[in-house]
């Protein structure tokens, strides 16, 4: 299994040199307490997501049950096992946005989306997640698309917004 | 020392000891559940709750320090209301199915919901998710029975060092168990079934294999025996109501009988030889290693817990050759059936049908390997464990309890006395040495030879040193050599062994290691409330018992009994499997 995926640098790193450099950072926590989520986060973030063949790679080089592990990463909505999307849309359904709709807005993107929360659409543009809070609450309901948050969202439109990042990913196609 | 009232008893207790700890030095019962003597105090379940006068809220007594003055109260209209919506809630979400469900009757939950006298759950709601898992030999799972208490998850880290259980996912999708909620099989879980000795529901328990020997019993074509290990005798009364510890050898066999058995042996007899073996296999390494000066692996390790063989094929399986090739004496005891009593008998090995009784989960796994067929066919069909035996002799309409007393039969029912220690921790190891040193010096081993003694700071783990003098001719290279030996109890003890032998910290030569906390004795509880009250103590109930039996056999030596003779060896050994498939 491949795993595409650019560091911050932009250049390509084969899941061989990504695992190689997990191993770095297992070997600088080893010994930390409290290790498994910095690590965790950090292997998402080189990888995208979190492969088996990291978590158990994390589990010996911390000396944990995989079990444990698994428990962690299944716990956090936060962390995700199968590859995510280009884009990685987050719906806040914090207390403001909740009560503002956000659940509404969540329900026209998973339509929409033909996709659960969790889940990635086929053709690997778009992930769905649920978050707690932007900070954003005096202009609720809001969402995330990778960093950029977008306020006062009205479920009749996000068809619009998916659309600018539908655009973008074909004039990058054709560029590419 | 802090001295608190728990309910106008004056009681004083440790420093560090929690209001549940004094409530019982006082002799006052307060109900629990996720809490496990000196294994888990998480206050998770909150069942435990007491009011502690000026505290704002009911307290968890579990995990609450006992503090100077403090006035406790047990038994207040607050406590009995709040300990029953504790126990309501748990119950909408539980898969509440008993009449149907094994562990009725002894299951923790309903006796709680009876204790504290629910009606009706007046909370229905969503339910959590019901995976069941039966993928292991030994195992069944049932999510949705899960109250999550987390004891499993406790001694299958803590005790087994093992950790092929915990809590995934979140909310009502929670599980416990394996990494993302897989089948047991898929894991490093090595069956030795501690998870459902604690669990207090039925979410884990032992695989129901009592339909498969009914089937066998029925069918005439078999000859259907069943061997019955030494745990079993001191275990099974429990099942009818007799105090723990009680022996009911005799009995035992009358109802096997009554059963349909058309043979009742004893494990013992095999054990015998597999201390013979073993003893043998151990002076046979060290002759290798001091005389022939050969690479061999020492030190040895015993082979008669199949949970320690699965567990150093996950995790160590660098030190797989330094396993004894013997067979356990269960699997023993089926070879020996399928070939030398089978011939005996005139019958054709796949026409016999064998049942052992055991006090382990790991022993049907045992039985299902795919080497364990050396008589042609699977030489031990079923494995029941005590409490399936129990529930057989119920299910036949036997008044156990009236039963009158009967014998093992024989050539394989008597035994050396010494395979009766077997079932203790050490006693495997004691057995062998014994019979290892009378082979070397043809002189029995003096008691006070043997200074077994524990290791400091090192919980569960013994060793003994045993020099040898007076080495008859053959065996005169062994002249003065001291054999270190050391003894674990519980799988995360035998990895402290492995470990100091692997950092050269000790340099042993014989190991024992048995998976289960205590020996094979503890497991032959069948219920699982003496978690509750604490390992330690119940261990210490049974212990007598177990080694009553000892004395009135003859001979002490298994090498001198007349009808080992003549066995055919091949059947007391194992191959080594190959490497296990995953490491995880
Ligand atoms: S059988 Fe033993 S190893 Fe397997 S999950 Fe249960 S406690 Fe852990
Ligand atoms: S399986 Fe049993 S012991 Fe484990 S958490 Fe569930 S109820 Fe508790
Ligand atoms: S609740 Fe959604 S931004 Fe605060
Ligand atoms: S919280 Fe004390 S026993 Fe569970």
């Amino acid at each position: 299994m491949a795993v595409e995926n650019a560091c911050a640098c932009g250049e390509k790193l084969s899941e061989e040199e990504l695992l190689a450099k997990l191993d770095e950072v297992l070997l600088e926590y080893k010994d930390k307490p409290g290790a498994l989520i910095p690590v965790l986060q950090i292997a998402q973030g080189m990888l995208g997501y979190l492969p088996e063949t990291a978590l158990k790679r994390i589990a010996l080089g911390l000396n944990k049950p995989y079990s444990e592990v698994a428990g962690v990463v299944s716990f956090y909505a936060f962390f995700s096992t199968s590859p995510r999307g280009k884009n990685v849309i987050r719906v806040c359904l914090g207390t403001a946005c909740y009560v503002r709709g956000g659940k509404n807005v969540l329900d026209a993107l998973k339509h929409q989306l033909k996709i659960d929360v969790g889940e990635t659409t086929k053709d690997h543009l778009f992930s769905l997640e649920v978050a707690r809070c932007f900070g954003a609450c005096g202009l609720a309901p809001t969402i995330a698309i990778n960093d950029k948050v977008y306020k006062r969202v009205r479920p009749t439109k996000v068809g619009e917004i998916l659309e600018q990042y539908k655009e973008a990913a074909k004039q990058g196609e054709a560029h590419g | 020392m802090p001295t608190l009232t728990i309910d106008n008893v004056k009681v004083e207790v440790a420093a560090g000891a929690t209001i549940l700890d004094a409530s019982r030095k006082a002799g006052i019962r307060i109900p629990t559940l996720c809490y496990m003597e000196k294994v888990q105090a998480i206050g998770a379940c909150r069942v435990c709750l007491v009011e502690v006068e000026g505290a704002k809220t009911l307290v968890a007594s579990c995990v609450m320090p006992a503090g100077e003055g403090m006035k406790v109260k047990t038994n207040t209209k607050r406590v009995r209301e709040a300990r029953r919506m504790v126990v309501e809630l748990l119950l909408s979400d539980h898969d509440g199915d008993c009449q149907t469900c094994n562990r009725s009757g002894d299951c923790e939950l309903q006796a709680l919901a009876r204790e504290l006298g629910i009606k009706e759950i007046t909370y229905p709601g969503a339910k959590g998710r019901k995976l069941i898992d039966d993928s292991t030999p030994a195992l069944t799972r049932d999510s949705a029975k899960c109250i999550h208490c987390r004891r499993c998850v406790a001694v299958c880290s803590q005790i087994q060092g093992v950790g092929a259980l915990f809590p995934q996912s979140r909310g009502f999708k929670s599980v416990i168990g394996p990494a993302f909620a897989q089948n047991l099989d898929t894991v490093t879980c090595v069956q030795c079934g501690q998870c459902a000795a604690v669990c207090p529901v039925g979410a884990i328990s032992e695989r129901d294999q009592i339909d498969e020997v009914w089937a066998a019993l029925d069918n005439p074509k078999k000859h259907v025996i069943v061997q019955t290990a030494p745990a079993i005798r001191a275990a099974l009364g429990e099942c009818f109501g007799l105090p723990p510890g009680t022996l009911v050898t005799g009995k035992m066999v009358s109802a096997l009988r009554r059963l349909g058995f058309h043979a009742v042996f004893d494990t013992n007899f095999t054990a015998d030889l597999t201390i013979l073996e073993e003893g043998t296999e151990l002076l046979t390494r060290l002759k290798k290693a001091l005389v022939d000066k050969e690479k061999v692996a020492l030190p040895m390790y015993t082979s008669c817990s199949p949970g320690w063989i699965k567990y150093v094929e996950h995790f160590y399986p660098d030190i797989r050759e330094h396993i004894s090739t013997c067979k356990s004496p269960q699997q023993m005891f089926g070879a020996v059936a399928k070939t030398y009593y089978a011939e005996k008998i005139g019958k054709k090995a796949e026409d016999i049908f064998v049942v052992s009784v055991m006090p382990c989960t790991a022993k049907k796994y045992e039985a299902q390997r795919p080497e364990m067929n050396s008589s042609g066919v699977r030489d031990v069909d079923v494995v029941l464990t005590t409490r399936e035996l129990g529930r057989m002799i119920q299910q036949a309409g036997i008044d156990f309890v009236n039963l009158p007393d009967d014998k093992m039969d024989s050539p394989l029912g008597i035994s050396s006395g010494a395979a009766d220690i077997f079932a203790n921790t050490g006693g495997v190891m004691e057995a062998a040495l014994r019979t290892a040193y009378e082979i070397v010096t043809g002189k029995q081993l003096p008691a006070e030879n043997l200074h077994i003694k524990p290791i400091e700071g090192l919980q569960g783990v013994k060793e003994a040193s045993l020099k040898i003098t007076g080495a008859v001719p053959a065996w005169s290279f062994l002249e003065g050599v001291t054999v270190n030996v050391a003894v674990a109890h519980g799988l995360s003890n035998a990895r402290k062994v492995i470990e100091r032998m692997k950092s050269g910290e000790a340099n042993y030569h014989f190991v024992e290691v048995m998976t289960c906390p205590g020996g094979c004795i503890r497991r032959r509880r069948p219920a699982a409330r003496d978690h509750r009250r604490g390992a330690d103590e119940a261990h210490r109930r049974h212990l007598p018992r177990g080694r009553r039996e000892e004395t009135p056999q003859v001979a002490r030596e298994p090498g001198s009994r007349p009808d080992i003779q003549g066995v055919p060896r091949q059947a007391a050994r194992r191959e080594i499997a190959p490497p296990a498939a995953h490491a995880l």
